[in-house]
């Protein structure tokens, strides 16, 4: 590979990085054919790890990191002193076809800073799905950033040819972004995300291809004074108002070249981890914010509990729950009891009288559920214990950056 | 005791054979021992009757076969054994200690497939046929034959083969081949991408957050030999600390005072500022309907003082260029006329810009634009007639209602004044409407409420 190209990848992808989301999957069952390249099948893959555990499925790169805006948490603002770089619509598809012919990669996340214009920068985002698309037949999936200043057009024409189109939250109040982020306005991020929403449903009801993944987002965890509880009911919200497939959380890490506005100390990564368990909670298991604000204190999350146990402590009295006879959404309330554990249990107990070691083959994790359940031959002990809390909960070990 | 001889690996045809023969003859499973690797396996033919089985099962039983465990046989007869006694909704009781463990075996060959799609590295080198992409892999499985689908979906444009241990299998853009188990000399060792590869594999990870046992939930070590990036990870782990120890002593550095005040003026002002910029606009981006050669653009004078909508262009129009001039265009040209309006003096436009149609044969075929397609465009009408700014807008035809007020009325009901916004505007029916009557009276009867309506759009503009 071409050196010069090699070393724009390096800045290009560094500057990609603080955004977590990565998935590569809902797109509909489809693939190149006999001339093109490609396949995605609903599922994504993850073809890599890297160190921090993150899974590695798309080539997730700026276009570039030349940046108009000067959003105080974000390594490519434009008073920052960071490398920058900038790709060619043309290296962007070579680099994407020949990791995809190696088997490196599900495909393309490209995003960008704004450089000219946010129109300019959209075009550019466009023109690179399009040849991949239309010149190459390239049938792997495509995330694109939609810029949310950018034209309505040139967004409507963007989920034409991406699977999975998100505009970054980033801060989840309006006043946050006022100060952090001078540049965006939330009323735009609503305005595009709302169009895209209306895009979204209207295709599918005309079997029209826009987007069929979906939109997500991002929220940046502990830049700003923002409680979990202000955090969850902005998701919340998210979900409802506009059908996103999936809000991410990350835990504002520190970054080189940083800003004097922002905290010197990251938050836990503990937190962003709760923030995702209770997200799960909320689309899967059935509680409301509220529910999941009750288990922690003051807005903020318990970081030594999950916030399913959390919740089930302080409310003790909706439980011993029978395995064998309760419906499915107080199984679901069960902590250590997942979805799929839950569906099990409720196939087999029609057939056969559910005992512990029957839930043992059930669940991995039966111990955290034994206080809150009753099964043929068990009987919850020490739902009434005072130190019940103490005997699940593992004690907090201090949490460091250096492992 | 039965003996039963399948052959080495995934032997799914002996398999399903000896089910056959011994559910027939009504062999209890502690009565049968399979014996895999036998170079005296049966043919997978047999004469007894096939033995039902619900798809769930055979599912189940294509996984487990691909497993290493030698007990795999026995327990699947077991369960088809018991299934076929009575105990038809087994497959639901997952805490049945068979079940549970059979569940348990699919699940560790469905990650090995899952790992094998995701973990294979192409190699490419160069050939007289062109270029060929070769890896070599070490599945923990018999599972090549069951990821060769995958491969070939994916990658059918390319000649390619995978190399393992248990085999190798070919693809040559039409067709597959196996053949014998390969060895790691066999592969290429290097490729040109592979720098590249590595490079943006070290960029994206985020030391401040190192975590491998995460890394290794899901990426176990077994594989990491033939993936060339992890060949990195005990450097970048290395380095972690350091790195996120100078980012977090570094002081906040002095920002560079960049602040671009002319660029950042003109990328505020980035919306088009007069209509010849827009049509410039819309006539370079690609139509969002099927058909539609290009755009075709409003046309009259700035400041006009009704603007009139239509649907879509049609073929005449999509040939000239230019909005109604077609059929539809002739007989709203007339009724203008009848009015006492000056076409030259009005603006008309589409809701959508371009010819939606189906080639048949000669003839291209006008297709009624979706709503959402209709709302696709609607932004370009809207900034279109902001800078016409006419004092009444018509709409001729539910999709110009549509598109000017984002519901679907009933042109019949709703047909008269109305507002649009904060314009004044007018519904009618699409002049085309007038040419699809069947007889003479009720054309008649149209043409004159049609005319009307002109002279009624004439007096309010």
């Amino acid at each position: 590979m071409d050196p010069r190209l090699a070393a724009k990848l390096r800045i290009l992808a560094d500057a990609a990085k603080y955004d977590a989301s990565c998935a590569s999957s809902g797109a509909p069952k489809r693939s190149g054919g006999a001339k093109g390249l490609g396949s995605t099948s609903g599922m994504g893959i993850c073809h890599a790890y890297t160190p921090d555990g993150r899974c590695v499925s798309l080539l997730k790169i700026l276009l570039t990191n030349w940046c108009l805006y000067d959003c105080a948490y974000c390594v490519n603002r434009r008073s920052s002193n960071t490398p920058r770089a900038r790709f060619s619509v043309e290296e962007v598809v070579t680099l994407t076809l020949e990791f995809y012919k190696r088997n490196y990669i599900e495909g393309l996340f490209l995003s960008s800073g704004v450089a000219k214009s946010p129109d300019a920068t959209m075009e550019d985002l466009l023109r690179v799905a399009r040849t991949l698309r239309r010149d190459h037949g390239f049938a792997g999936y495509i995330h694109l950033k939609a810029i949310p200043e950018a034209s309505p057009w040139l967004v409507e024409q963007a989920g034409r040819w991406a699977d999975r189109l998100s505009i970054n939250l980033e801060l989840p109040s309006e006043a946050s972004l006022k100060t952090l982020a001078p540049e965006k306005s939330a009323p735009a991020i609503a305005g595009a995300m709302d169009q895209m929403r209306e895009r979204i449903d209207e295709a599918k009801a005309e079997k029209l291809r826009f987007a069929p993944a979906g939109q997500s987002t991002q929220v940046i965890v502990g830049a700003d004074a923002t409680t979990d509880e202000g955090v969850l009911r902005a998701s919340a919200r998210l979900y409802g108002s506009y059908r996103l497939r999936r809000v991410y959380y990350s835990a504002f890490s520190p970054i080189p070249e940083p800003s004097s506005v922002l905290p010197v100390k990251p938050p836990p990564l503990r937190r962003e981890n709760r923030l995702y368990q209770a997200d799960w909670l909320l689309r899967f298991y059935g509680f409301s914010v509220d529910e999941i604000a009750a288990g922690g204190e003051g807005g903020m999350l318990d970081l030594d509990a999950d916030p399913k146990l959390a919740w089930a402590l302080k409310h003790r009295a909706a439980f011993p729950v029978d395995i064998n006879r309760a419906p499915r959404e107080m199984l679901l309330r069960i902590p250590g009891l997942g979805v799929k554990a839950v569906n099990r249990a409720i196939a087999a107990r029609r057939h056969t009288r559910l005992r512990l070691a029957d839930l043992a083959r059930l669940t991995p994790s039966l111990k955290r559920a034994l206080p809150f359940i009753v099964a043929a031959d068990h009987r919850a002990p020490g739902l009434d214990r005072l130190d019940l809390r103490r005997h699940l909960v593992k004690p907090p070990e201090q949490l460091t950056l250096f492992p | 005791m039965i003996h039963v001889a399948l052959h080495d690996g995934a032997d799914l045809d002996g398999f399903r054979a000896a089910v056959r023969r011994l559910i027939a003859a009504g062999a209890r499973p502690e009565e049968v021992v399979f014996a895999s690797g036998s170079l005296f396996a049966a043919a997978p033919e047999t004469d007894a009757p096939a033995v039902m089985l619900p798809r769930r099962v055979a599912d189940l039983v294509r996984l487990v076969t691909c497993h290493r465990d030698p007990e795999r046989y026995a327990l699947l007869y077991a369960l088809i054994w018991r299934m076929h006694s009575g105990e038809k909704h087994l497959l639901d009781v997952a805490s049945d200690p068979l079940v549970y463990r059979l569940q348990r075996l699919a699940k560790s060959v469905r990650r090995d497939l899952h790992k094998m799609h995701a973990f294979v590295r192409f190699r490419r080198i160069e050939t007289p046929d062109g270029e060929r992409f070769i890896a070599w892999f070490e599945p923990e499985n018999f599972i090549l034959e069951a990821t060769a689908d995958f491969f070939i979906t994916r990658f059918r444009s390319m000649d390619w083969a995978i190399l393992t241990p248990i085999g190798r299998m070919r693809w040559d853009r039409t067709r597959l081949s196996y053949g014998p188990p390969a060895s790691r000399d066999e592969a290429p060792v290097a490729d040109p991408f592979e720098d590249g590869w590595r490079g943006y594999y070290e960029s994206t990870f985020n030391p401040a957050r190192v975590n491998l046992a995460a890394t290794r939930a899901e990426m176990p070590k077994k594989y990491w030999k033939n993936l060339p990036e992890a060949a990195a990870i005990p450097e970048m782990i290395r380095n972690a600390p350091a790195r996120v120890k100078e980012m977090i002593q570094r002081e906040a550095t002095r920002p560079a005072h960049r602040k671009p005040e002319k660029a950042l003026a003109a990328m505020a002002d980035q919306t088009p500022n007069s209509l010849d910029a827009l049509n410039r606009i819309i006539a370079s981006a690609p139509p969002m309907v099927e058909g539609g050669t290009r755009a075709v653009l409003g046309e009259g004078p700035l400041g006009a003082a009704i603007a009139f909508v239509g649907e879509q262009p049609g073929d005449q129009e999509d040939l000239a260029g230019r909005p109604f001039v077609g059929p539809a265009g002739q007989v709203f040209d007339k009724a203008l006329e009848k009015a006492g309006i000056d076409r030259a003096g009005v603006y008309v436009t589409n809701a959508v810009k371009h010819f939606k149609y189906v080639q048949r044969g000669k003839r291209r075929l006008h297709q009624r634009p979706t709503a959402g397609e209709v709302k696709h465009y609607r932004w370009w009408l809207k900034a279109e007639l902001d800078f016409v700014g006419p004092r009444v807008i018509v709409a001729m035809g539910a999709t110009a209602v549509l598109a000017l007020t984002g519901k679907a009325l009933p042109v019949t009901s709703n047909r008269g004044e109305t507002r649009f916004d904060n314009r004044a505007g007018y519904i009618t029916v699409h002049p085309s409407h007038l040419l699809r009557l069947p007889d003479e009276a009720a054309k008649r009867r149209e043409w004159d409420a049609f005319v009307a309506d002109m002279r009624r759009i004439r007096e309010i503009a």
